[in-house]
């Protein structure tokens, strides 16, 4: 596999120096930690802290901003941030009104935040968490609590991020960004595997000819293996597991956000929204807001995901206020 | 061999980190059966850094600190699932316990049942769930079970109770991790984290053993 590493580095703490140093204008490294702040954070509010495993760029890197996370821990590659990283980088933020951990629900990173909120109660952090488990391919309903966090990580940390920027307590923010995570599913595709930087073996096999419905970021296997077929026949399999598992029905309001994995490029994945779009018109829902761009990948992972939100007007409000990443910006929306 | 002192179980410690680190492409092979293939490098990663600190401390008091700051060295480094647990099996025996100059069978075997514990409260991992429980719980029974008056005959027994462990998670469907959306098609491979928890013990075996 040809990619553009060093011999013998850390990848991790060169994409960090690389990433931090071209924009510094916006962030500060954590010393001795892979990790940084958002250097224009507002004060005097609940901090957001967000992390977990590097290689999924833009996530969970991207999302440090302007109404976004105040702070990212960085794991090593598909590795969970260790319980000091991430408890440096919450004392780092915190003003006193406590921090709010925001990740996807994995073992490992269920395990290492557990314990870094343990070492942030020691030293008198208040701290509360978020796991996000959007892939409802990954598990049934009953075991919700099994699934996955994947691309819904992005509209949970924005809607926490305009949730701690209002002022609230923690308890508040933690009840908001719960009921987010609440109102979002997403359904993956896989067309091919990615790879570990540094490990010649993919992470996974698929056939050439094959694709995987439901299959997770690192290989996950998911709910069907089938041939590849025309972009309409994907979308329109991934909206009914969609629409089923979301009850979705006619003047529901939704934000819906369609992700490439790393290698599937924006012109394959307008054509998944223009053949999305054509459902979800058809159903009458109403689309608040849409956007298509790889939010959360795989290194050269193939295929996409589709990330629909439900929106009430107490989500609306939070998700409508403006933020700013270099990876997610979005102005006022005026109706 | 009754009991080592602070310093040959570090190198204890150490045999085991450089069994790991040479078993980094095993373990790479052996995940990426059913995992995604991060095993190796996570332990290989956490247990280089192990070595250097347990090398750089150079003396000690005690054996506590030898697996506090191989513990602690594993916590801080790895990150992932196995940061937490494997930090774990050095640390969470340690815990109560008063400073040790010696590691004899009755404290080993009463450190690594407390590690066990430590992990399965917090894992919450049972045997049978294809997890590195799988090899260390029988370790440590067989440890319980054996006369502690002979090291090297206790972790004979622990090598080869952990090692069935590994044969063991063969049969199992996995309860944790990625493997565990694999269901029934992860039966036939082995679990990784058991299968460091083999090399570890077979490594400390083959160190006091040689002593």
């Amino acid at each position: 596999m040809k990619k553009i590493l060093n011999k013998d580095s850390n990848v991790v703490e060169e994409m960090l120096d690389g990433y931090l140093s071209a924009y510094g204008r916006y962030y500060e490294a954590i010393p001795g930690a892979s990790a940084f702040t958002y250097k224009g954070r507002r004060k005097n509010k609940v901090s957001l802290v967000i992390g977990g495993g590097s290689g999924h760029e833009p996530l969970f890197s991207g999302y440090a901003g302007k109404g976004l996370a105040d702070a990212v821990a960085c794991g090593n590659i598909f590795a969970s941030p260790n319980p000091q990283l991430i408890q440096s980088t919450a004392k780092a933020v915190d003003e006193g009104k406590g921090v709010l951990f925001i990740y996807g629900n994995y073992a490992g990173d269920n395990l290492n935040f557990d314990m870094a909120e343990e070492l942030c109660d020691l030293e008198g952090i208040k701290t509360a968490h978020v796991r996000v488990w959007d892939d409802c391919a990954s598990a049934p309903k009953e075991r919700i609590q099994d699934r996955r966090g994947i691309a819904g990580d992005v509209y949970v940390i924005k809607i926490a991020g305009a949730a701690c920027d209002a002022g609230f307590d923690l308890e508040e923010v933690t009840r908001i960004a719960e009921k987010a995570r609440d109102h979002i599913n997403t359904i993956g595709l896989a067309t091919a595997p990615g790879s570990i930087p540094g490990l010649d073996k993919p992470t996974f096999e698929l056939g050439e000819d094959e694709i995987e419905f439901g299959m997770g970021l690192h290989g996950e296997p998911g709910i069907e293996r089938t041939t590849m077929k025309p972009a309409n026949e994907l979308v329109d399999r991934m909206y009914r597991e969609l629409k089923a598992e979301m009850n979705l029905k006619a003047s529901d309001e939704i934000a819906v956000l369609v992700n490439g994995l790393g290698s599937t490029t924006l012109l394959e994945l307008n054509i998944v929204y223009h053949d999305l779009s054509r459902h979800l018109a058809e159903d009458r829902l109403i689309v608040h807001d849409a956007e298509v761009k790889s939010f959360c990948t795989c290194q050269e992972m193939g295929g996409f995901s589709i990330t629909i939100l439900r929106l009430d007007d107490e989500l609306k409000k939070y998700y409508d206020t403006p933020c700013f990443s270099p990876f997610y910006a979005r102005e006022e929306i005026k109706a | 061999m009754k009991s080592l002192t602070a310093a040959q179980t570090a190198g204890m410690i150490i045999a085991a980190c450089d069994a790991i680190i040479e078993n980094k492409p095993y373990l790479t092979e052996v995940d990426s059966k059913i995992g995604d293939g991060d095993h190796g490098i996570g332990m290989s990663g956490g247990m280089e850094k192990a070595k250097a600190a347990l090398l750089e401390k150079g003396t000690f008091n005690d054996i506590n600190t030898v697996f506090q700051i191989t513990g602690m060295t594993m916590l801080n480094s790895m990150g992932g699932a196995s940061g937490v647990i494997f930090g774990s099996m050095f640390l969470g025996g340690i815990k109560k316990l008063e400073p040790c100059k010696e590691l004899d069978g009755e404290i080993f075997t009463k450190i690594m049942r407390g590690s066990l514990n430590s992990i399965k409260e917090r894992g919450k991992a049972q045997v049978g769930d294809k997890t590195m429980v799988d090899a260390l719980e029988p370790a440590v029974i067989a440890m319980e079970n054996s006369d502690k008056d002979d090291l090297a005959a206790l972790l004979d027994k622990a090598e080869k109770a952990a090692l069935q462990g590994v044969e063991n998670t063969k049969n199992c469907v996995a309860k944790f991790g990625r493997a565990k959306s694999l269901l029934e098609r992860a039966i036939g491979y082995q679990d990784a984290g058991a299968t460091s928890v083999s090399i570890i013990f077979g490594a400390m075996h083959s160190y006091v053993q040689n002593l």
